[in-house]
């Protein structure tokens, strides 16, 4: 049983972590509820759970909450709001990239990352960035026009 | 948009017990609003009346109940256009409630491209008679002829005078039956039908403010895990409890007959215990071997055969005929996939059952766990929550059991259970394997004389598909297959002279079966509109005009017109024998009427064929699609473009590996589907009759997706695909065989 700090969407906050195998996902959906880090595989395959940790896109799946004690963690909710919207939240509302939108964090988290680095990625290129990101209803279409919305927009 | 945040909790007290409502836009005011329907210990849920699927509030505000679920395809945004649409109001002055048994009428499974054909109308109707209604009041009220008025925004003007609904309704208790012939409005004045309207959940969705059925929780909620047989069929030996009591935060191991599950206090400490769990079961090793999945099917015992079409003499047909073709197509299991594995929370006070989960059919799933509880159906509510995208039933309504079950245990204590993935890849029902047998005659002139298929597919219909809980726990359950409406077009859509269509219904499939988008259609698709391929092909002519030519429907043949025209479409028959090199291009055309009586689909597929590798890749398709009236052309646009890559996945890539005793493709890695850079480019041709009714579109464009693909492959290399999935390893097969 330990305390590690962490920094999650610019707030500073501590947590007790009784296991040293839990993954940082169950600290950040369960402690402190929140919503957009998703649990989808556990194994690292589908990228539903993607948070940006001190700006990389990573799976918290399977991330140990013990091993990032410190770092700066960004979810979903901390990239933007409705109401201010990060650009490539906007661009997937523009392009309604949306059908379930259970894998559209993964989506979302991969794509504001790469683009951040990349900020002018051919078509390919975005697809081959989001080669490890999931999507069962088959949005794929939008998703890859919203991301090349947002980097337009940027 | 649902939010079930305490902030933005309603929590009213009712007969059921706690009323939770779902809010898009404005939190629910189902609590307050009275006129049109009565409070809601008392509301109806009757299909005949308006009450039970609208109310308007004093403030005018309107709340649509429904049955019908949006399973994340825009389906809620669509109800509210025909429902603003219908009343003259406002689009952000109505809340939806839908899929709460207490609440909702019931409107059937949220299956079968039925949201908006059935489900829409059922509105439609109840909306055009309450419309008429408050017009009546209104004409009373304001002194004029009903004639003179004019409805916007929920206000009724006429004669310079002005009355909301919200008056009109205030102290007014309204009973009336749903009117099977109020005219409905006229499309030619529709303002938001039609349109393009904006999905009201996609902000929250992609700003992480949205509630999934996965993030509900629940005040003094615990958290539940499964651990299955590792056998299916295996039976529960012995469990040793000290090897989970030990682990913080373990509450419960509960163990009814085969069911075996953890509870505990914290979802990280239940998924350490049900890994840890040590348990002992018997051998079972009752699955068929894979590698002769297809003689087991054809091996199985026929209940009964059913004709599916049948006109002109076969025999005849085949007499006159010079050349005579038949063809063996198969199509693999397929797991549902969902991204998010199913979740439920169950809880329970005195004897009463509330049970959330994101389940496409509550009002069904509620006479299932009451059976297995052995309650009755008025002691279980369910509530339904969004959870990840559902392609039909997959294994929400099993982890509701689940969750029960282990609710149960602990005194009714509020439990969620979230499968991991290796429950959902294992145990969510099947698509069942199905087998298609077809045989065609031609004349000299390259007529067809005859056609004749067979298909061997699970027998049922849609229905209940037992809940695995029920099943390993031995408590009541049902016992039948529900593989969904699975003849559905094993007829063909062509006017052949000799034609006779039979569904040999098998006794049984290996695993347990329900509806996966397009059951059976898209199976009976693949083969139908395959082998018309490999029949044009022996006729040598182009497979469009070899289409049409056997149609007489306009609108059919308007469609494929159309795919024609989209797809730039070159007249010539298959294949293209002009190709040098590995990598080779081809194009193929399918086409559907829905269960021959609803929506048209063309479809034109783009291929890329390695031949060297064996490698399909899907480029391009091209779509055409007639529904009638549409609805939301952007949410039309959204679900065709996703029923062609899901298809696309399923049909190149996908298939249920398992050995003797259980399921083996667990995960991603086993169970691979379509990624970013196969996905195909989709471009569409959307036809809308407004002067129409609105057919379903959930499923239709998947239906030609196979076939296309096997078409265009065939167009590019002269090799037939007649499986699927279409597998590098099965095209190098068919070429060597070629
Ligand atoms: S949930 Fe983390 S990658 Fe799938
Ligand atoms: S939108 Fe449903 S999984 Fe991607």
């Amino acid at each position: 049983m330990s305390t590690i700090t962490l920094k999650i969407n610019g707030a500073q906050k501590s947590v007790t972590i009784e296991d040293p195998d839990m993954p940082l996902l169950y600290v950040l959906r369960d402690e402190f509820s929140l919503h957009g880090p998703r649990f989808g595989c556990g194994l690292g395959q589908c990228g539903a759970c993607t948070v940006h940790i001190d700006g990389h896109a990573v799976r918290s799946c399977i991330t140990p909450a013990f091993s990032v004690n410190g770092a700066n963690i960004t979810t979903l909710e901390g990239l933007g709001t409705p109401e201010k919207a990060h650009p490539v939240q906007a661009a997937f509302i523009e392009e309604q990239a949306v059908q379930c939108g259970y894998c559209i964090n993964g989506m979302i988290m991969q794509s504001a990352a790469f683009l951040a680095t990349n900020p002018h990625p051919t078509e390919e290129q975005i697809r081959a960035e989001l080669a490890n990101n999931l999507c069962r209803c088959g949005t794929h279409v939008r998703i890859v026009a919203a991301v090349q919305r947002a980097a337009a927009s940027i | 948009m649902l939010d079930l945040t305490p902030s933005r909790r309603d929590l009213l007290l009712g007969a059921g017990g706690l009323f939770i409502s779902l809010a898009i836009k404005a939190p629910a005011q189902a609590a307050n609003s009275a006129p049109l329907v009565a409070p809601a210990a008392a509301k109806p849920l009757a299909i005949d009346q308006v009450a039970s699927f609208l109310a308007i509030d004093p403030q005018s505000h309107v709340t649509l109940f429904t049955g019908k679920v949006d399973l994340g395809t825009g389906l809620m945004t669509a109800m509210l256009q025909i429902v603003a649409e219908e009343l003259d109001v406002a689009p952000a002055s109505v809340t939806i409630i839908s899929g709460d048994t207490a609440l909702t009428p019931d409107q059937g499974t949220s299956s079968g491209s039925n949201g908006i054909q059935i489900g829409g109308m059922q509105i439609r109707r109840a909306a055009a008679t309450a419309k008429h209604a408050l017009l009546d009041m209104a004409a009373a009220k304001l002194g004029v002829d009903v004639a003179s008025l004019t409805v916007e925004n929920g206000v009724v003007t006429g004669g310079g005078k002005s009355v909301s609904y919200g008056t009109l309704v205030t102290g007014q208790s309204i009973a009336i039956p749903v009117s099977p012939d109020v005219p409905s409005k006229d499309p030619s004045k529709f303002k938001l039908v039609g349109k393009s309207m904006r999905r009201l959940d996609i902000p929250d969705k992609v700003t992480g403010r949205f509630t999934y059925m996965q993030d509900v929780k629940v005040d003094g909620m615990l958290h539940g895990r499964v651990v299955r047989p590792p056998a299916m069929g295996a039976n529960l030996i012995s469990v040793n409890e000290a090897s989970v009591s030990s682990i913080p935060g373990f509450v419960k191991l509960v163990r009814d007959g085969n069911f075996l599950g953890v509870v505990c206090k914290t979802e990280w400490s239940a998924i350490k215990a049900s890994r840890a769990l040590e348990a002992k079961w018997s051998d079972w090793a009752g699955l068929p071997e894979q590698s002769k999945l297809y003689e087991h099917v054809r091996a199985t015992k026929i209940d009964k055969t059913e004709v599916t079409s049948n006109s002109g003499d076969v025999p005849t047909g085949f007499a006159a005929a010079t050349k005579k073709l038949s063809a063996t197509y198969d199509f693999a299991i397929h797991t549902h996939g969902s991204i998010g594995p199913s979740c439920a929370i169950v809880a329970i006070e005195n004897g009463k059952v509330t049970c959330w989960s994101a389940s496409q059919a509550t009002h069904s799933m509620r006479k299932q766990l009451a059976a297995m509880l052995g309650l009755a159906d008025d002691d279980v509510r369910c509530l339904y929550v969004d959870g990840s995208g559902c392609y039909g039933r997959n294994g929400h309504e099993d982890a509701a059991a689940d969750a029960a079950l282990m609710s149960r245990a602990v005194e009714g204590r509020p439990v969620r259970v979230q499968w991991m993935r290796h429950d959902e890849h294992g145990w969510d029902p099947k698509g069942p394997p199905t087998l298609m047998d077809l045989s065609a005659g031609i004349d000299d002139k390259g007529n067809v004389t005859a056609w004749e298929s067979a298909v061997f597919n699970a027998n049922g219909t849609i229905g209940f598909a037992p809940l695995v809980g029920a099943q390993l726990s031995d408590r009541p359950h049902q016992t039948g297959m529900a593989p969904g409406g699975v003849n559905g077009d094993s007829a063909v859509p062509y006017g052949f002279t000799n034609v006779h269509t039979i569904a040999n219904r098998l006794n049984a499939t290996p695993f347990r079966p329900s509806w996966i988008r397009t059951p059976g259609r898209m199976q009976n698709t693949f083969a139908n509109e395959s082998f018309l391929d490999e029949v044009a092909a022996a006729a040598k002519a182009d497979p469009i005009a070899f289409r049409l030519q056997y149609l007489t429907d306009k609108r059919g043949i308007e469609l494929l017109e159309r795919v024609r025209t989209l797809a730039k479409w070159e007249a010539r028959p298959s294949p293209d024998r002009n190709q040098q090199g590995d990598i080779v291009y081809g194009r193929g055309v399918s086409y559907v009427k829905y269960e021959l009586n609803r929506t048209y689909i063309a479809a034109v597929a783009e291929v890329e064929v390695n031949r060297k590798t064996g490698q399909i890749k899907a480029q391009r398709f091209f779509v055409a699609h007639d529904c009638g009236q549409i609805i939301n052309p952007d949410g039309l646009r959204n679900q065709i473009e996703g029923n062609v890559v899901q298809t696309v996945s399923r049909a190149l890539m996908e298939e249920l590996k398992f050995d003797r005793s259980t399921v083996t493709s667990l995960d991603w890695a086993t169970y691979p589907v379509i990624t970013f850079p196969d996905v195909p480019k989709v471009v569409m041709d959307l036809v809308d009759r407004p002067n129409e009714k609105p057919w379903g579109a959930g499923e239709p464009s998947a239906a030609v997706v196979p076939s296309a693909l096997s078409n265009a492959v065939f167009d590019a290399t002269g090799v037939r695909m007649r499986s699927v999935p279409m597998t590098p390893a099965k095209f190098l097969a068919a070429l060597k065989a070629t």
